[in-house]
């Protein structure tokens, strides 16, 4: 590929360290390291660990994008370690921090638990009124594109963090949920198949809900994953206003069921061939 | 849901203030549109004005209004503030309790204080 | 065993002011806060020393106190807070009620977010109170 070089250049990593049994704050430490165009800082991190000094720890897994496991807070702003190239932020110097908002359990490791606490108090999976049809399905729900699109952008979360650590509510405020839990509760919301808006509404809406974004609009900014938790969030407090004021034109709800064989066949679709199998 | 509620009226409160600031501002502070409010001189502010706009029951009533909306909005424009650092329940408490003090004492002083200017400015339009 | 320590790293008001490289609608944000609180406190002076003229005290008419420069320099950061905090207010009222933050859409690389979808909005919008600081301050300038 033209234009991309080999030549290594020293980077100065300038390394976020904390040992929870020894050291009473956390420090930095810096490490030179040596980088090639396209080395992500995971990459970088990796390098310091082989060659330079084996106690550093983070937490990272799929290397690509996907695990949301490495988030952190890379030259004053959060992003994934893994796709984030080293020389598309630094030139001489990389600060690698924890994830800010979030308590640190040892060097770049934050513990992620408030947000998973909190995600699971606005109940993230669809809520029928009838159970009974959840936990025994006859079928499947009936559900057109354009209903499809009205929540997809916000099932891509991954659940890094960054958002969290960009939020300047959150900075202050540990009672706020947050906008990767709001997130996900704009995205069962804007569900049709779901149906437990005004449950999620008691927790959205009270103080520590969703009426404490103020649009600073830097979770939309940090996510890696286009997500826009800012947009999700205007959207859930319209819903809500909508609601307080009985102004919401009602969403037409998944009722139909779509039963084995009860489908019709466009003209221009193969029929299924048959199983293989039993 | 009370956030909800105190939220959009906050919001509401806001847009109402958009428009009476703004009136308040063309009356007040305007060289341009202040004269038309102000029949005595170029001075919105002098005492003749004062007592002219006081006499009129228009600018009793949207000063009344206007306190009212304003105070919401800035308190509990505060009280967000605030709530967002964390504190101890009790002392979200505490600040609720004064903040609706001090809201509902200045309202009152403000009310108190147009009615009786409006009191003084007709019994000295009456001579 | 020894102690396991917890570092809470938390940002705090640091958070809210600044604590990295941030964009436009942050310090948009911040000077939202601060003009408003600024306009609060101004406010509730304002209510009292207004209410003196029920006492048929009037500190501002004529050449009364107030019209000292250092109150006059005053009235102008108050009108400068008031024309930022009412026109970025506008675009907020708008943003948090979903008016200006566009549908949903599939996230393909490079992101654009509802932060693109208002940023003409926030763009008029300080054109409008710069309009309105020179207005003002020929307002000022000429009285």
């Amino acid at each position: 590929m033209p234009g991309i070089s080999n030549a290594a250049r020293l980077i100065t990593f300038h390394v976020t360290r904390y040992n929870p049994e020894t050291d009473g704050a956390p420090y930095l430490k810096t490490y030179a390291v040596p980088v090639r165009e396209g080395m992500t800082v995971l990459e970088g991190l990796h390098y310091i660990k082989d060659n330079l000094d084996s106690t550093l720890a983070w937490r990272y897994s799929c290397r690509m994008g996907i695990c949301g496991s490495c988030g952190m807070f890379l030259n004053g702003r959060p992003g994934l370690a893994c796709n984030t190239q080293i020389l598309h932020i630094a030139d001489a110097n990389l600060t690698v921090a924890p994830l800010p908002n979030f308590e640190i359990i040892r060097d770049l490791v934050p513990d992620l638990w408030t947000m998973f606490d909190k995600h699971r108090s606005i109940k993230p999976y669809i809520l029928r009124i009838n159970e009974a049809e959840i936990n025994d399905p006859a079928g499947e729900f009936y559900q057109s594109p354009q209903q499809l699109e009205s929540y997809l952008q916000f099932t891509y979360c991954i659940k890094c963090g960054c958002c969290m650590a960009a939020c300047p509510t959150l900075a202050t405020d540990a009672r706020y949920l947050g906008p990767m839990p709001l997130t996900a509760a704009q995205r069962y919301n804007a569900d049709t198949r779901d149906e437990g808006r005004r449950e999620r509404n008691a927790l959205t809406g009270t103080s520590t809900g969703v009426f404490r974004c103020h649009y600073a609009g830097e979770c939309s900014r940090a996510c890696p994953k286009g997500v826009d938790p800012a947009r999700a969030l205007q959207l859930l407090k319209r819903r809500l206003v909508l609601d307080y004021l009985h102004l919401a034109r009602r969403i037409k709800r998944c009722e139909k069921l779509h039963g084995p064989g009860q489908g019709k066949l466009l003209p221009d679709i193969a029929a299924a061939p048959k199983g293989t199998v039993g | 849901m009370n956030r909800t509620k105190y939220w959009t009226w906050h919001m509401a409160a806001g847009v109402v203030l958009l428009f009476l600031l703004g009136l308040h501002m063309l009356i007040m502070h305007m060289v341009g549109t202040a004269h038309w409010f102000a029949p005595y001189g170029t001075e919105p502010d002098s005492l003749q004005n004062s007592l002219f706009r006081d006499g009129k029951l228009f600018f009793t009533v949207t000063y009344i209004l206007l306190l009212g909306v304003a105070l919401y909005h800035g308190l509990y424009g505060l009280r967000t503030i605030l709530f967002e650092l964390t504190l101890k329940p009790a002392f979200e408490e505490t600040i609720t309790v004064v903040l609706l003090v001090v809201g509902l004492g200045l309202f009152g002083l403000g009310t108190w204080a147009a009615v009786a200017a409006h009191g003084i400015a007709l019994a000295g339009a009456r001579g | 065993m020894s102690q396991i320590n917890r570092y809470d790293n938390r940002l705090g008001i640091w958070g809210w002011l600044g604590g990295g490289r941030w964009g436009a609608e942050r310090y948009a944000y911040i000077l939202h806060r601060i003009t408003g609180l600024g306009i609060l406190f101004y406010f509730l002076l304002h209510i009292v020393v207004t209410s003196l003229r029920a006492k048929g005290i009037y500190l501002w008419a004529g050449h009364g106190f107030l019209h000292q420069p250092i109150f006059e320099f005053a009235e102008y950061v108050v009108f400068a807070a008031f024309a930022y905090h009412a026109c970025n207010g506008i675009r907020l009222v708008l943003v948090e009620l979903g008016f200006a933050v566009g549908k949903p859409i599939e996230p393909v690389y490079p992101y654009k977010t509802s932060l693109n979808v208002q940023r003409p909005l926030l763009v008029c919008m300080m054109i409008l109170t710069a309009v309105f600081l020179a207005i003002g301050g020929y307002a000022a300038l000429i009285e």
